[in-house]
């Protein structure tokens, strides 16, 4: 029997206050071991104070061919940006 | 897309210095030749464990044994993020583990010399690593969005590796007289071999201006190997070490060290497979590959069975 474990990509939170950021993947058999080997790959110095760990297979991602589309919506919207509205300079604070 | 929309999309991403990412289309040559050096570059770091690996039971203390053993841990950490970003591109670690027991992947040939004394480590830390640092440092700014993110990663990492050599030999340095003469063969025989570590000259490197053109490298083989020389050189004066090349010396008009004649026969030689150890190395690998065949077996038996 060939032995493939799945791949799990790895998230880890550098320090409290900061979300967790994806930092690359590993072969492991189940979650269990998934965590150990992201703690000894990842964070050997300290980067983390937390990790998450999920199957590849489970995550789904938007695809780089329908990126002009997939985006359009957000694109055409610049009143949604401070920039996009006049005040005069004297007025405090805004 | 169609195919010249997608090339013409690679193109303008790289031309504006923003990085190629896992699921964008890219040429079949830019994907081969990516994960063709990751693919090598994971290797040098696996097979890189051995030579200094073989010293952990015979550190001569046990502050020694802890930073050789962290320093060996951290190289199989580094292969490690490497085959992950081969990964991103398709390939499969377990096949390109496969292909390095086969003979048919490359690593670095500097790992095909042997470790002979405590200096080693030390020379190892100095040249092999500050050679792998020269190298690596350009490797963050790769067009290839993961491996460069692993290479800032490893970039911090080899500080230590190099940092903790140097102050190897430092403290030998103010040793006997025979520790003294251990450093200094040991750079003897490490200094040639580090200088090939950059590969063959710009002349006969063929794929040097496509590598460039994609933005994978940034600086030639023969370029990095000057700076190399001309970084080492001074820190060998303030270790008292001669590096061995008659030839070695500043040249103010050019602002750098000039320096001898690589023996590229001897490169050639062990590159292909030729070297000191080139067959242990292999050999150890495909044993630990392996014997560790039922842990994996086991491991997947085990969660299928709870699932």
């Amino acid at each position: 029997m060939k032995a493939e474990w799945p791949l799990y990509e790895v998230f880890v939170r550098g320090k409290r206050g900061l979300a967790h950021v994806h930092v690359g993947s590993l072969r492991a058999a189940d979650d269990e071991m998934a965590l150990h080997n992201a703690r000894d790959v990842y964070t050997r110095r300290n980067e983390g104070v937390s990790i998450w760990v999920v199957r590849a297979s489970q995550i789904a991602a938007s695809s780089p061919d329908e990126k002009d589309p997939f985006f359009a919506p957000s694109a055409d919207k610049v009143y949604r940006h401070p920039t996009f509205y006049d005040l005069p300079d004297d007025i405090p604070h805004i | 897309m169609s195919r010249l929309l997608n090339e013409e999309h690679f193109d303008q991403t790289i031309a504006a210095e923003r990085r190629i990412e896992p699921r964008d289309w890219m040429p079949e040559g830019y994907r081969r030749t990516m994960i063709r050096q990751i693919a090598q570059h994971a290797h040098s770091e696996i097979i890189g464990m051995q030579p200094e690996g073989e010293w952990i039971t015979k550190a001569p203390s046990l502050r020694r044994k802890a930073i050789l053993l962290a320093k060996v841990q951290d190289e199989a950490g580094h292969g490690l993020y490497l085959y992950s970003a081969t990964e991103t591109l398709g390939a499969d670690r377990t096949e390109l583990t496969e292909k390095l027991i086969a003979g048919k992947q490359k690593y670095s040939s500097i790992f095909n010399y042997p470790t002979l004394t405590f200096a080693d480590v030390g020379v190892i830390g100095w040249l092999v690593d500050g050679a792998a640092i020269c190298n690596q440092v350009p490797l963050c700014r790769c067009s290839y969005g993961p491996y460069a993110r692993t290479m800032i990663r490893i970039c911090k990492e080899e500080s230590f590796h190099q940092r903790q050599g140097y102050e190897l030999l430092m403290t030998m340095m103010r040793g006997t007289m025979a520790q003294r003469e251990m450093v200094q063969d040991a750079t003897n025989r490490w200094w040639w071999p580090s200088l090939m570590m950059f590969g063959p000259p710009d002349s006969e490197s063929p794929n040097t201006a496509q590598s460039m053109a994609w933005k994978i490298k940034r600086h030639t083989n023969d370029e990095l190997r000057q700076r190399f020389v001309d970084m080492a050189a001074p820190q060998a004066d303030a270790l008292g070490v001669r590096l061995p090349d008659p030839e070695l010396r500043w040249n103010s008009d050019r602002s750098h060290y000039d320096f001898g004649a690589v023996d590229w026969d001897e490169f050639r030689r062990v590159i292909s497979g030729n070297g000191p150890c080139n067959a242990e190395r292999v050999e150890n690998r495909r044993r630990a590959h392996e014997d560790g065949a039922w842990v994996r077996e086991a491991a997947a038996a085990y969660a299928a069975k709870r699932a």
